[in-house]
């Protein structure tokens, strides 16, 4: 056995934990303002192609990175247009971007397919690469975006509830018409939660492109945005909550990955079921009682204030 | 100046109003999408001229649209029925799974019956299928656990690794070991289709669905009790309407009917338990409930039109090269523009 089993699945629950992690938080941020994207799978998707795309047309990651993370923000914001300006149904606005993304991930990429591109440089610090286990495994040999996950969601969490523009967003995630009254834009407010959100997607998308896989493929998010909002819920809208809950979720994906190269005999979809499981039971958990945990407006459409 | 008739017509026509928006919003889409398509190099005219003689000019392009439409329609009855309450399922694809995963345990485990004792089993337990796993998001919304719209689209993510876990393990046929799938079901067990087309029975099962929800809806003392409890939930259990035993009973009859989607599906057309039965039914099917406003014959026009935007993503996979995906661009075109229309639409 080169590397021990717990070594290689926290390995791997860092490295899928990150796109999950960038994904819950953008969508964290858009919730705490009232507003929820079903769509995240579409916003990760044209995150990760155009990501891509932009990297095997330019040569550089650098540049591909930051054109998945404005392309994550434009289609948030554009779906903010439906629901903000328009007051659209949240839920059918997000299946709607959600065939967007499926669309446009699949028109951007497919001029792409077969290509390689040298994905974001990876660096480990010297000191940890002498421990004796860490050496064989990909543990703290990470891309910038891993190395970067923790303090993002620290950053996240201090800006949400320690910064009064925070204090704002989730006043109005709570009642934009108190917010209003307060003579505060909620709308103004609510954009710019979704575009914080919509660029956070667009990196989680661009992780999996430009770093995990390093090709492109139709669908290649496969279900991790939706993983992603589970893990909003799961972490009771809390950034820092949200970060065990990528490793956990990423831990499970890991751990079903090692049994299957260690040959043992277990089902890989008992383990893959268990994100969705794992939030429903938390779910059931609070009860009833959800004191304080989802924001009061989430999903309700602000109709003004006469 | 006079009005010219067909104006008028329209002007005075609820019905036709209704039916010329629909007409707009398509034109409008149809030219955004065309734009898209100039802009990736292809030939939006072509593509829009090869739909139409695959799908409305030739016949068995036109049993295929009816094949795509079987699913969608119940699909979306499966939405449009708990909605009546107030409630969201957003849950019909894992509720489809289920119903075909439920309808192929029957299959495989009574493979000697005759066909007119083992379809309507099948057909029972695909309704069960769905029923039971919609049921789950029911009690739990009717107990004020958790709210419904987060359990069944949780739950979407649960039922097609249950169909997976099938048929890797259990349910895996011997003759095929590079592609894992159940074994065939036995011919008792199949749909019977139509002619030489794909068309199945699940077409008049879907039609019949679609009968049920409207007269349940419009004819019934119960369509009134949902109706009533959408509108006001608390007057309703002042009234001594049953709130909480009609959510769970609404939203397992809308499951069933995703179910019965999925137990058409693997009856009538793949005739084994396969992956990726539904490429997103369910969620179409919210769209198309959603679009109808509830209603009938918007689901009926609604459904139609969505196997038309799927069959030309055929269309342009074949004739122009295109990925398959990239219709996706129509649809959501069609529902920005439908959702970007102040004061809602077709209520």
């Amino acid at each position: 056995m080169t590397t021990p089993l717990l070594v290689g699945i926290l390995a791997g629950a860092i490295l899928s934990g990150t796109s999950l992690l960038y994904a819950a938080l953008g969508e964290t941020i858009g919730e705490r303002a009232g507003i929820v994207n079903l769509g995240l799978e579409g916003i990760l998707l044209i995150g990760a192609s155009v990501g891509f795309a932009v990297t095997a047309a330019t040569g550089s990651a650098w540049w591909g990175l930051p054109a998945a993370a404005a392309a994550g923000a434009a289609s948030n914001l554009l779906f903010g247009w439906l629901v903000v300006a328009r007051r659209a149904n949240q839920l059918a606005s997000g299946l709607a971007m959600m065939f967007l993304g499926f669309g446009v991930s699949a028109l951007v990429g497919a001029r792409w397919v077969g290509a390689v591109i040298v994905g974001l440089p990876k660096w480990r610090p010297p000191l940890l690469g002498t421990l004796p286990w860490v050496k064989s495994s990909t543990l703290f040999h990470y891309d910038v975006l891993t190395w970067l996950a923790l303090p993002v969601a620290l950053l996240l969490w201090w800006v949400l509830f320690r910064t009064r523009w925070g204090l704002r967003v989730r006043a109005v995630g709570e009642s934009p018409t108190a917010t209003y009254a307060a003579g505060i834009d909620p709308s103004a407010l609510q954009y710019q939660a979704l575009a914080a959100g919509g660029a956070l997607g667009g990196v989680a998308g661009a992780h999996l492109s430009l770093s995990l896989t390093l090709t492109w493929a139709e669908y290649m998010t496969a279900g991790r945005g939706f993983i992603a909002i589970a893990l909003v819920i799961f972490s009771k809208w809390d950034p820092l909550r949200a970060v065990a809950g990528a490793l956990l979720f990423g831990g499970a994906e890991a751990l079903q990955l090692q049994l299957q190269a260690r040959g043992v005999e277990i089902s890989p979809f008992l383990l893959e079921m268990s994100p969705y499981v794992l939030t429903l039971v938390v779910l059931l958990a609070w009860g009833g009682s959800r004191r304080l945990a989802a924001p009061a407006s989430l999903g309700r459409t602000f109709q003004g204030v006469q | 100046m006079p009005e010219p008739a067909l104006a008028a017509a329209v002007r005075r026509s609820p019905a036709l109003r209704a039916s010329a928006r629909y007409l707009a919003v398509v034109l409008a889409a149809l030219a955004v999408f065309a734009a898209v398509l100039l802009l990736a190099g292809k030939d939006p005219l072509r593509a829009y001229a090869d739909t139409f003689r695959d799908t409305l000019a030739d016949a068995y392009g036109f049993s295929e649209l009816l094949v795509r439409m079987t699913p969608l329609l119940l699909a979306a009855v499966a939405v449009a029925l708990p909605a009546r309450l107030g409630l969201i399922n957003v849950g019909g694809e894992g509720q489809l799974y289920m119903g075909a995963w439920l309808a192929s345990a029957g299959a495989l485990l009574f493979p000697r019956w005759p066909a007119w004792l083992l379809l309507p089993l099948v057909a029972m337990l695909g309704f069960a299928g769905g029923a039971l796993w919609a049921a789950i998001p029911g009690v739990l919304r009717g107990l004020r656990l958790v709210n419904e719209t987060i359990a069944t689209l949780l739950l979407n993510y649960v039922a097609p690794l249950v169909v997976s876990y099938s048929i890797f393990g259990p349910w895996r046929s011997a003759e095929s070991s590079a592609y894992p799938q159940s074994p065939a079901f036995a011919d008792a067990a199949r749909l019977p289709s139509f002619l030489d087309t794909r068309i199945h029975a699940g077409l008049l099962v879907s039609l019949a669905a679609l009968l049920f929800y409207w007269l349940l809806l419009e004819k019934t003392r119960w369509g009134v009790q949902m109706r009533a409890i959408g509108g006001n939930p608390e007057a309703a259990q002042r009234l001594g309407i049953p709130v909480a035993v009609w959510i769970v009973v609404a939203l397992a009859m809308g499951g069933g009917m995703a179910g019965l989607a999925g137990m058409g599906e693997v009856m009538g057309i793949h005739g084994r338990l396969r992956q990726g039965l539904s490429p997103g039914y369910g969620f179409t099917g919210f769209l198309i409930a959603w679009l109808a406003g509830g209603r009938a014959m918007g689901i009926l026009l609604m459904a139609f039109l969505f196997a038309m935007i799927t069959s030309a993503g055929d269309t342009l996979q074949i004739t122009q090269g295109v990925p398959y995906a990239v219709v996706n661009i129509l649809l959501a075109v069609i529902l920005f523009i439908v959702l970007a229309r102040r004061r809602g639409w077709a209520r």
